[in-house]
């Protein structure tokens, strides 16, 4: 085994070819934050004393959910053969919904750990990342973790895995993340097989970012890796995109905690801090440069992240309405992909319209509305952006269902995916069926390993929005994996299904769904808000309809008694009590038209699990 | 006296009321209720405020005799302080619990000793609520005698099953013959009816409303069972062992109620009581609707006087213990404020077949006129009554008297 490293080299004056860039892919699970935990504590820079589960993982929900979206870069000293190295790890978000970033932390990387549970074998969203890293021209590290649970099947996800990516099963190595065996072999691998990197110092500056974190002490952190010629505190910086000039508060690394440095040279990764406040002004994939030598020619790779679904986030009590806006505005600053923008509806009242790369970014980010800003919310059924053309050729991007055009509609255009299943075989023909009930086209099919399959479909995004990973996943026991990418436009038959409620539409409940599936979709709308909503004063009509025709409909009886006909002796406070508490009742009621709806029957409407009730109720 | 006491402000140790009472008493007039807390039994789906002996060691009916006496003092003395003048009883009412659980001539020296205190006017209307068991002719002779004009069985049902799930112990073959003593004895006559409790089939109810009206009382008062929490039943229910009400069973015997009563020569003078004429009114239930002023004596009562709501402790032994030692039973009371007053009257008269005058609803609604046009358009309210200035709710708009008040304001 190496010994620790007795000194650390000196951010600024390394020498590139001690450094190691390297990151770990990984799926979900497979147990990368603890690798990186035993590594911190192998090399030194974390002591055992201090050492925490899940180390780099800051933000609370990245800890319980055991996932990473923010990625980072921890400087570790480690020894081989009596030199020492600075070996760079750079985390990357292991979701799809974050490819972009992904292939900008890969970028920044010399050499990519293939991190693969023993005893599960790789997944969809592993092999997506390690498709964008071999096209970085990474050098790949074959590790199976987890060898010490009675589980593992290390020859056998060898084989898997060196059929994937060429050479032997032999090069594949063993760890245990939890125990600690084989990472100091590991780190010595990474040491010997990983290029160093490569510039040029004396050229002018070029720094990309591929990660950008908003602190609410230190504004925007913005991480970067040195490409070619250097920075310094103090030095005026220059965004190449968009020209704005900052000064270099502070440049540093972290290893883990931040530790400013007189500046970064060729190779290096670390942090810069220039007191702006907002990530927009800091984007991941941007060149960075020096405003006293200007690079002319930005680094490759930067585009604008762009949302992909789109949802209606309310808050459930209307009055949290300014502090909804409060905490978008909040979280924008950390998050450059959310875009958002006021929006009403006659269900939920005042919210605003969401948009984002994808299903687990609204998950994320509603759940850190309710979390860390403590908001009730209500999110309306995520939906994708259409292309609408109209006869008279006019055209309108539809985001929100309810804005849907009337009239002649002459195409409209969806979003589609590309697909990439993967699973044992014995769940190819439920896969398929799934695939087939949501549109899918398949376009390959091909075995693994002796008994793991990956099918790839075309899909609409439409389609895969809406619980297709609940279902993938209860079809196959859990062992189902889903990866998708953005694969242009298509024409689809679809149609606009309204919900109306005594003749006034619902918006929240419009849907835009594959003509096929407007009268089940109204059936099951209708069904669920008869049971949902209360009796009233008079009999109350839910109809689906698509256009002015009515596709099925369902009645709220009259309500016959709401009287209590007790008398209470001479106890008249109780008796106005009782009605002030039902006043307030009635205060949180919604008015569609002359209905009184409570919130909660919306709420309840709109959530995934009556959902799938309802459609069980359905079959 | 039923539930849980409301929340409101700590009562002063002497008792005293504000002087603003002097002034909102000055049009009142004034009654008595007293409340009796022993049954022999407790019901399941009662949770009024009543004890049986085994809940009750050591404080007997006795006892409530003489607390009733220390109260009457006390009351005296608090409204004279307040500088209210003395006026005679208009109604006195007796209510538990079950009243008849005293021996005759305790409830009527209970009587004696309001008469004594305040004097009772000479047409007041002076009523018991009675166990159709417990009562035999020299008692209700004695209650005659003594001054009562009116008494009030609990009948509930004519079917064993009903009265079964509702726990209740008296015999129905009784309740002709107490109510047949009762007229000999020269008293006015009204029973009590419960429906829609678990199980109960209309025809059952329909049965129970026909033995009712065979009985031929004065009046007739008709509730329908709500489940309160807190009480066997809500726990009955809760279990599975009994089945929830179900709310159009509840308005189909409703229905049939006021169109039997009605056929009968009945009229309602209230959503759920009934009356032969407009002499045989309980008085003293009028006198709650029309928020007039009455001490509620005994403990858990509920006193209203110019303005000012309070209600005693609800333990015998605590409201026996404050009386004792000079200081007000009173457990907490409120002050109405004068929007609270217009709401309670939009919702006490908005009850009542003498209506609810459309000027109480503008005076608190500015959206009134609206309001009114859709509830007459919805079938709750009668027209001809609307045009003339008052609501009057229809059969349909009875049912859902809550939500007509909710709509109003």
């Amino acid at each position: 085994m190496s010994p620790r490293a007795k000194r650390s080299l000196e951010p600024s004056k390394t020498d590139p070819s001690f450094i190691r860039n390297f990151c770990i892919i990984a799926h979900i699970d497979h147990g990368k934050s603890t690798l990186a935990d035993r590594m911190l504590q192998l090399t030194g820079v974390v002591d055992d004393r201090s050492m925490r589960a899940q180390y780099l993982d800051r933000m609370d929900i990245e800890r319980e959910r055991g996932i990473t979206i923010k990625s980072q870069a921890v400087r570790m000293p480690w020894e081989v053969d009596g030199q020492t190295y600075a070996l760079n790890m750079i985390d990357t978000p292991g979701h799809v919904d974050f490819t972009y970033e992904v292939s900008r932390s890969l970028a920044a990387c010399e050499g990519a750990v293939l991190l693969v549970d023993a005893a599960q074998g790789i997944e969809a969203q592993t092999l997506a990342n390690l498709y964008l890293a071999m096209e970085n021209d990474l050098t790949i590290i074959p590790v199976l973790n987890k060898i010490d649970l009675p589980a593992a099947q290390p020859e056998k996800y060898a084989e898997e895995l060196a059929n994937l990516i060429g050479g032997n099963p032999e090069d594949c190595l063993r760890v245990s993340g939890k125990t600690g065996i084989g990472v100091d072999a590991l780190l010595d691998k990474i040491v010997a097989t990983v290029p160093n990197p490569v510039g040029d110092p004396n050229a002018p500056a070029r720094a990309m970012i591929f990660d950008s974190v908003y602190d609410s002490y230190r504004g925007v952190v913005t991480y970067v890796r040195m490409i070619d010629g250097s920075f310094s505190p103090r030095e005026r910086i220059q965004m190449m995109s968009t020209k704005a000039i900052h000064e270099l508060l502070e440049i540093g690394v972290s290893s883990p905690e931040p530790e400013p440095t007189k500046g970064l040279g060729v190779g290096e990764v670390g942090y810069i801090i220039t007191g702006v406040k907002d990530v927009r002004q800091s984007k991941v994939g941007d060149t960075i440069t020096t405003q006293a030598k200007p690079a002319t020619v930005a680094l490759k790779g930067y585009s604008e992240p762009k949302p992909m679904v789109f949802s209606g986030i309310y808050p459930i009590d209307g009055s949290d309405y300014p502090n909804l806006r409060e905490a978008l505005d909040k979280l924008k600053l950390s998050d450059a992909a959310l875009v958002y923008e006021p929006e009403t509806s006659v269900a939920l009242g005042f919210g605003f319209r969401c948009g984002f790369l994808g299903l687990l970014h609204l998950e994320i980010v509603t759940e850190r509305l309710e979390r860390e800003f403590g908001l009730d919310l209500i999110a309306t059924a995520p939906s994708v952006v259409y292309e609408v053309t109209m006869e008279d050729l006019k055209e309108f991007t539809v985001t929100n269902p309810s804005e849907f055009p009337t009239g002649k509609v002459k195409k409209v255009l969806e979003p589609m995916v590309r697909a990439t299943i993967l699973s044992p075989k014995d769940y190819v023909g439920t896969i398929m069926e799934l695939c087939q009930t949501r549109r899918g086209v398949m376009i390959d099919m091909q075995y693994l390993g002796e008994d793991r399959v990956q099918l790839r479909y075309t899909l609409p995004l439409a389609e895969i929005v809406f619980d297709f990973f609940d279902q993938l996943k209860s079809r196959t026991q859990g062992y189902g994996s889903l990866d998708y990418e953005e694969a242009g436009l298509q024409q689809g038959d679809l149609v606009k299904v309204d919900i109306l409620l005594q003749g006034d539409q619902v918006d929240a409940f419009s849907a835009i769904v594959h003509r096929e599936k407007a009268y089940a979709y109204g059936v099951m709308m209708t069904g669920k808000l008869r049971e949902l909503i209360p009796r009233q004063q008079f009999d109350v009509p839910i109809q689906a309809a698509i256009g002015g025709k009515v596709i099925s409909r369902e009645t709220v009886k009259a309500k016959r008694k709401d009287v209590l006909a007790k008398c209470y002796g001479g106890d008249i406070t109780r008796k106005r009590k009782l009605l002030e508490k039902q006043k307030e009742g009635k205060k949180r009621m919604k008015m569609v038209g002359r209905v009184e709806v409570p919130q909660e029957a919306f709420i309840a409407a709109l959530s995934s699990d009556s959902e799938k009730k309802g459609e069980k109720k359905g079959k | 006296m039923a539930g849980p006491l409301p929340i409101g402000e700590a009562v002063p140790a002497d008792g005293s009321l504000p002087a603003s009472v002097q002034t909102n008493s000055a049009n009142k007039t004034f009654h008595a209720y007293v409340h009796v807390p022993f049954c022999r039994v407790r019901c399941g789906y009662c949770d009024f405020n009543t004890y049986t002996s085994a809940e009750l060691p050591g404080y007997g009916p006795g006892d409530f005799v003489g607390n009733l006496r220390a109260e009457l003092a006390f009351s005296q003395r608090v409204l004279e302080e307040a500088g209210v003048a003395n006026r005679e009883l208009s109604t006195v009412f007796f209510g538990g619990g079950t009243p008849t659980q005293l021996e005759p001539t305790q409830l009527t020296g209970a009587l004696a000793s309001l008469r004594e205190a305040f004097g009772i006017k000479a047409e007041a209307e002076i009523t018991t609520e009675a166990n159709p068991d417990n009562v035999d002719e020299p008692y209700l002779e004695a209650l005659a005698a003594a001054g009562f004009t009116r008494i009030s069985f609990g009948m509930q049902s004519a079917i064993p099953e009903v009265l079964k799930t509702l726990e209740r112990t008296h015999k129905p073959e009784n309740v002709p013959f107490a109510v047949g003593a009762a007229k000999q004895a020269g008293l006015g006559t009204s029973v009590d009816l419960i429906y829609g409790a678990p199980g109960e089939t209309m025809t059952q109810w329909q049965q129970t409303v026909d033995s009712a009206l065979e009985l031929e009382t004065d009046h007739i008062s008709a509730y329908a069972l709500i489940v309160e929490p807190g009480t066997k039943l809500a726990r009955q229910i809760r279990s599975g062992e009994l089945t929830e009400p179900d709310d159009d069973l509840t308005a189909d015997k409703y229905e049939y109620l006021d169109a039997a009563l009605s056929d009968a020569g009945f009229e309602w003078y209230e959503l759920s009581n009934f009356s032969r004429s407009a002499q045989t009114r309980s008085a003293h239930n009028m006198a709650y609707w029309n928020t007039q002023d009455w001490w509620g004596y005994g403990p858990g009562a509920h006193s209203h006087v110019g303005g000012v709501r309070w209600w005693n402790q609800k333990h015998p032994t605590g409201y026996a213990a404050a009386l004792a030692e000079g200081v007000t039973p009173a457990a907490g009371r409120e002050l109405l404020s004068d929007t609270t007053r217009l709401e309670e009257r939009l919702l006490l008269e908005l009850r009542l077949r003498s209506g609810l005058a459309i000027d109480v609803v503008k005076a608190i609604n500015p959206k009134a006129t609206g309001v009114v046009a859709t509830l007459i358009a919805d079938g709750l309210v009668e027209a001809s009554a609307a045009l003339a200035g008052s609501l009057v709710l229809t059969l349909k708009g009875r049912l859902l008297a809550d939500a007509v008040v909710r709509r109003l304001i």
